[in-house]
């Protein structure tokens, strides 16, 4: 067994065991530094497989800057794990036995002969100054031009929405605008009704539907 | 490939789109909120530009871009240029519901727009990744579009559930595209289609691809067992972006599942046949009985969804070029249907009233004869009464299964449109036998009063003469489906 083999191995394991704790750690801070342990990991992977440039990018953009995101989620809400683990054991044996079914029949298949790894041949090493940023960006820009448009279109319905979704003028604000108020002129605060020193009734109800009016 | 080699005449009609788009959203940040009609007339303008360049650029002949990930052929443009009518007429019926629950915004004029897009790129992709981008693009316009109510409970319920489970919808569709990759080596669909037809794809990984992506699949068209979704969504959403999500998606869906299943995987129709099969029994049976039992009329009509999917599902499992032809003409018939039912609740409501029980339709007649004449045709048109569209459009998948001689499947598929008709004439019954509770006026804009009508009227019209539709269409999938 060759060392890169052995270190595949090693590393896959690690991944496994992460991953497997992402879904069971009890608390949700452990389950966050599991994932970031899991795609650390699998950046290693992509190291294996000769993709320098995917893996560093792995690392610095999910790791780095997704997960301590994420991270900082978590650690703001104050999710009770126990209260939705509650149907947990009482759902249990049915969920095993799916599960237990679900397992057999893929292994009924998968065990078939003809599933073997011997078909899928491994690429051919790479040269040492082979330039993985070029390769991807040349691909990017010419074959995978309208699937990377058109990330770039999903990205912006993300922001529409965002704002969207977030941003509103609140009626109950008391913001005052302040170029209105140096707009502002005598007529549109003050005015003048004209009115008799001394009124009957009749005048009296005139004048008001009229100051209604006006 | 080379930049000199890049073809964008067949993408001119998603281009413009594009940066129509973009001008709205630009120009939302310049005007005032009393001027927001103006978004109105811009898009409808868009849709306009559109079709105009869609019939420009027409060619019988497919012709592939984008490295072969884009395709422009006739089932396409016919189908692009129905989504385009059909968005355009839900954005007039919506206009006057949505300035009363202060929806008329930007936003929703630009994210019914990207939705199209999306839909656009699914209805035109001939590539694993670029069918994948425009389902994701649709999908998260949708989701936000629901959500954009944000104050409604409901709304955000709505737009949470179908966030969930369209992620997991997602998943399960990549993780099947994922095996097919496995298996063929290649995402594009034509090469995908050769590896299986000349069995140098790995068969075992293929199945479990199939079964992944077929679960996908329904659940994006909202078939039984991925329904769950469909009631609640429809529901919650406010009635404008309800009649969005049931009406031209549903088109871009149904392209989309024959791009993969018959485009792709033909080789494999043994499989997924069986596969579809059992799904149309079980949409068409549980979506019309569980029908009966609702009082909401949204909510109805989700139901009632869901069984006409699995009408849809017949005429595609046929694995036949005329089922493929009938079930496009019945996605086209469905979305006009949808578009008069839902425009005349959006019709009936006003600001602070919705209408959406059964008992909101009770002595419609009574108060505007005319509308209930509308739901009258809309409703037997649904429930499949003969001089109307959608007695054809059954009529015509039934007719693709009775002719690959599934028997069983076309029987079952009579009673439960009988079932069906039961909640149908329900409805008829409100409108023309029982007391009205709310006599108020109903106000309609006059255009969506025309428009509403000219729609309803098509499904009378088309009804006794679907021939130079279902010709259409026929014709569209001769052209896109021989050439692969």
């Amino acid at each position: 067994m060759s060392m890169t083999t052995v270190i595949f191995y090693i590393l896959s394991a690690i991944l496994l065991f992460a991953a497997i704790r992402v879904v069971t750690a009890k608390n949700p801070v452990h389950a966050v530094l599991y994932l970031v342990l899991a795609f650390f990991t699998s950046s290693g992977h992509w190291l294996l497989l000769q993709s320098e440039f995917l893996a560093i990018t792995l690392v610095l953009v999910y790791v780095g800057a997704v997960m301590v995101l994420f991270l900082f989620v978590v650690m703001m809400l104050d999710i009770n794990v126990e209260k939705l683990r509650e149907g947990f054991w009482r759902n249990l044996p049915v969920a095993a036995t799916v599960g237990l079914i679900m397992a057999f029949e893929m292994v009924l298949i998968l065990t078939n002969p003809h599933t073997g790894l011997a078909d899928y041949k491994a690429g051919a090493a790479l040269a040492a100054d082979a330039s993985n940023v070029k390769v991807l960006g040349r691909q990017l820009y010419t074959t995978y031009l309208l699937p990377f448009e058109l990330a770039a279109v999903v990205l912006l319905v993300a922001m529409v929405a965002a704002i969207g979704l977030t941003q509103r003028s609140r009626k109950d604000t008391k913001v005052v605008d302040a170029a209105d108020q140096v707009k502002v002129r005598s007529q549109d605060r003050v005015r003048i009704v004209k009115m008799q020193a001394e009124k009957n009734v009749e005048a009296a109800d005139t004048a008001e539907s009229g100051e209604q009016q006006a | 490939m080379n930049w000199a080699d890049l073809n964008l005449m067949p993408a001119l009609p998603e281009l413009f789109m594009s940066v129509a788009i973009l001008v709205i959203l630009m120009l939302d940040a310049f005007i005032s909120d009393a001027k927001r009609g103006l978004h109105y007339g811009l898009a409808l303008l868009t849709l306009a530009g559109c079709a105009v360049l869609q019939v420009q650029t027409y060619s019988a002949v497919p012709v592939h871009t984008f490295s072969g990930m884009f395709v422009s052929d006739a089932l396409s443009s016919l189908v692009k240029l129905a989504m385009y009518g059909s968005t355009a007429m839900v954005l007039v019926y919506s206009r006057q519901y949505i300035a009363d629950r202060g929806l008329l915004r930007g936003e929703f004029f630009s994210l019914a727009l990207f939705a199209l897009l999306g839909m656009n790129i699914m209805v035109s992709a001939s590539h694993f990744l670029s069918l994948y981008m425009g389902l994701e693009l649709l999908s998260l316009s949708l989701y936000s579009l629901i959500a954009l109510q944000r104050d409604e409970v409901k709304a955000t319920e709505a737009a949470m559930k179908y966030f969930v489970l369209g992620a997991l919808a997602s998943g399960l569709l990549l993780y099947g595209i994922s095996m097919i990759y496995g298996a063929t080596g290649t995402l594009d669909l034509a090469l995908v289609a050769k590896a299986i037809k000349l069995h140098t794809a790995n068969d075992m990984l293929l199945v479990f691809g199939l079964v992944f992506i077929v679960a996908g699949l329904c659940f994006k068209l909202g078939t039984v067992p991925f329904h769950m979704w469909v009631p609640d969504v429809y529901q919650g959403s406010a009635t404008a972006v309800t009649l969005m999500v049931g009406a031209a998606p549903k088109l871009a869906a149904f392209v989309f599942v024959l791009r993969i299943l018959v485009q792709g995987m033909e080789a494999m129709v043994a499989d997924w046949q069986a596969m579809l099969a059992l799904v149309a029994v079980l949409s068409m049976a549980i979506g019309n009985i569980t029908a009966i039992a609702q009082t909401n009329i949204k909510r109805m009509l989700a139901y009632s969804t869901i069984s006409h999917m699995g009408f849809l599902l017949l005429g595609l499992l046929a694995g036949t070029p005329d089922g493929y032809a009938a079930a496009l003409f019945y996605s086209l018939i469905y979305v006009l249907m949808s578009m008069v039912s839902f425009g005349i609740l959006l019709g009936l409501s006003r600001a602070g009233f919705e209408c959406e029980t059964l008992d909101d339709l009770k002595g419609l007649n009574s108060r505007n004869s005319w509308y209930a004449l509308l739901m009258l045709l809309t409703m037997f048109s649904m429930a499949g009464v003969p001089p109307l569209a959608g007695f054809y459009a059954k009529f015509a998948v039934i007719k693709a299964i009775v002719d690959i001689h599934l028997y069983w499947l076309a029987i079952i598929a009579v009673m439960m449109s009988l079932i069906g008709a039961f909640y149908y004439l329900r409805v008829v019954k409100n409108i023309y036998f029982d007391e009205a509770q709310d006599t108020s006026a109903i106000v309609m804009r006059a255009d969506m009063k025309l428009v509403l009508s000219i729609n309803a009227v098509a499904l009378l019209v088309l009804g006794m003469l679907p021939e130079r539709v279902i010709e259409l269409c026929i014709q569209a999938m001769k052209q896109s489906l021989t050439v692969i």
